[in-house]
């Protein structure tokens, strides 16, 4: 049983009996005229090692083994660095530098931490205590002599009293930041409200449809039944700035497959040529590039979260958490044969965004 | 010279006969190897009328059944006229022809035909329709550029060939294989052709130098040791997570149950 002079309160504590519960200030609580008896410590069980000597030296002898095992560790390590260095310039060097490095700190990091575990466990006092809580808040006297630094220190800087500088001051600080949050808007896009840049792509009337990465303008002849080509627009591959944003929303996967298989609704019968469809490349899940083909089902499959697309049918979403089809990229061909977009996609390609559900 | 046991001098040590076994073993074993390797590299087959019947007999006795006399197609499988002799030869020299069982795709099981066997059904599937032929050893050993091809791998194969070209799953049981073990001829033959499900990629799309690259490229990954320890197949975060949330997460909890036990 323990009690707290400077409160007056009792804490009940282990072994504490059923007449002492009569001075806790019980407050509003409802006392249980026959609560349940602390049962106390179970008795203590002593360790091996506290009863026999030997296997007391035991322990001692493996802890501090443990402890020189980890200068050996840290020892190796070092040597390890030198004796495995990364010169030939082979990869085959990393891995033995990295492996045996790494098994030198394992070593010595282990070691103290498992000597350090075993030493407690073994050797220690292994006696259960209690140690009782006091209260968090100091002695009256000592609040009371806090609050008198503050009304001092008020009093002598004048803080209070001089308003002027007070108020000066506090403008100071708050227009510190300001530079920051001026800086910082300008990694954002200058002269540019995102929005409509999620609306349009590169794609443009007679743009070519083009390989990636090279470039080269593809031929309606060239895409052969069960064929995917990877596609950017023409002039994407010189573009100086922005081409990995350019190409993030602009890349698109073509494929050929038989007339009759394609199922295009009122309107869009003349977005395909010749069997030849092009789709975006982007998911409208979370925008992970769709690009596992099946040449055979016509299935598109994004890996990130499996959502399937039939192309048959318009890239409807036939498995999987994408909520609208894969926009289409409406072709024909021009008069040298090359394949070109007829205009840029008719919709925002890509995951949704706050002005599109 | 041990004269304390002069009754061992002139009997068999214990061990001699397993030796001798062995010995005749590795004999018999290398020699049977020297030589089937040596018949191996006389022959040459060439694209000659007596191929293409000897072909035809093959076809006839072991593939007619599904893809029809005269390779024309049934309902069971599909025409071989004009596949060329670059889709034969990928799907018998891979073991995938002929077809197991029906399933949602052709499995990789032991090669069933002899390269001379394999050669003679290709040349007559040529014979019947022009088609993608053979690649040459200069297109599809591996001496081009590897650093083009992995840029063309990761663009054309990757996502489903995995970076490392560890294979992927695809819808319904069909896959992307592994292509860690796939020969130059083989890699190169499927790009051309497009077997199952994978798409062609043809000439005019991969050139066939890219194509050779992109070979380049798989073979340097095939070759290469890897550098960053175990590789749990290469497969990425799905194999690594799982590994370190039952080996690392199983690894704490022991040590924090250890921690916390009693002394005895």
């Amino acid at each position: 049983m323990a009690q707290d002079e400077k409160s007056g309160t009792d804490i009940a504590a282990a072994g504490s009996s059923h007449a002492e519960h009569e001075l806790v200030n019980a407050g509003t609580a409802v006392i249980d005229p026959d609560p349940f008896e602390n049962p106390g410590f179970p008795p203590h069980r002593h360790r091996v090692t506290d009863e026999n000597p030997k296997r007391e030296k035991r322990a001692q002898r493996t802890v501090y083994t443990l402890f020189y095992l980890s200068i050996v560790g840290s020892i190796w390590a070092v040597a390890a660095y030198m004796l495995f260095p990364i010169e030939s310039g082979d990869p085959t060097d990393i891995r033995l530098n990295n492996m045996f490095f790494g098994i030198g700190c394992a070593l010595a990091l282990l070691a103290i931490g498992f000597g350090a575990v075993h030493w407690a466990k073994s050797l220690m006092s292994d006696v259960e205590q209690v140690d009782e809580r006091h209260e968090i808040g100091g002695s009256p006297e000592t609040q009371a002599a806090a609050a008198k630094v503050f009304a001092d220190a008020d009093e002598e800087s004048g803080f209070s009293r001089r308003s002027v500088i007070r108020n000066s001051l506090i403008g100071a600080l708050l227009a510190f930041p300001l530079p920051a949050v001026v800086a910082f808007r300008g990694l954002a896009p200058q002269d540019q409200i995102p929005v409509p840049l999620l609306y349009h792509t590169m794609w443009r009337k007679g743009t070519r449809l083009a390989l990636d990465p090279s470039g080269a303008p593809i031929k309606a002849s060239d895409v052969t039944m069960g064929s995917a080509f990877h596609v950017i627009p023409e002039g994407l591959a010189e573009l100086e700035h922005g081409k990995l944003e350019e190409k993030a929303k602009a890349a698109v996967l073509l494929m050929r497959l038989d007339p009759n298989d394609l199922h295009p609704s009122p309107g869009r019968e003349d977005w395909a040529y010749d069997g030849i469809v092009a789709y975006s490349k982007i998911c409208t899940h979370v925008g992970c590039p769709v690009a596992l083909y099946e040449q055979h089902t016509h299935h598109l499959l994004c890996p990130c979260h499996q959502s399937q697309f039939d192309i048959t049918h318009e890239a409807a979403v036939i498995f999987g958490p994408a909520k609208r089809p894969l926009p289409q990229l409406p072709i024909t061909v021009d008069d040298e044969g090359y394949l070109v977009a007829r205009s840029d996609f008719t919709e925002p390609v890509g995951p949704s965004f706050w002005e599109r559900h | 010279m041990n004269r304390s046991k002069p009754r061992r001098t002139g009997r068999r040590h214990p061990l001699a006969t397993v030796a001798l076994i062995a010995l005749g073993l590795v004999f018999t074993g290398g020699g049977y190897a020297a030589f089937s390797s040596s018949t191996a590299q006389a022959e040459t087959v060439a694209n000659s009328q007596q191929t293409i019947d000897e072909g035809e007999k093959l076809f006839q006795a072991n593939c007619a059944t599904c893809h029809g006399t005269g390779a024309v197609g049934t309902d069971a499988g599909p025409s071989l006229v004009g596949v060329g002799a670059a889709a034969v030869d990928f799907q018998v020299g891979t073991g995938r022809m002929p077809m197991q069982m029906s399933g949602p795709q052709a499995q990789v099981k032991p090669v069933q035909f002899t390269d001379e066997q394999t050669k003679q059904l290709a040349y007559y599937v040529a014979s019947l329709g022009p088609g993608p032929d053979i690649p040459s050893d200069h297109l599809s050993n591996g001496g081009g550029d590897a650093a083009n091809g992995a840029e063309l791998f990761r663009i054309n194969c990757a996502m489903c060939h995995n970076v490392a070209g560890a294979g992927g799953a695809l819808t319904e049981g069909k896959y992307a294989p592994p292509l860690t073990e796939t020969s130059g001829v083989h890699i190169y033959e499927a790009m051309v052709t497009g077997p199952q499900n994978m798409p062609v990629f043809n000439d005019l799309n991969i050139s066939p130098e890219d194509k050779r690259d992109i070979i380049t490229y798989l073979k340097y990954v095939q070759d290469s040791t890897p550098v960053g320890g175990f590789e749990l197949g290469s497969l990425g975060p799905v194999a690594e997570g799982l590994f370190i949330w039952i080996f690392g997460l199983g690894a704490i909890v022991a040590i924090t149950v250890w921690i916390t036990a009693k002394s005895n």
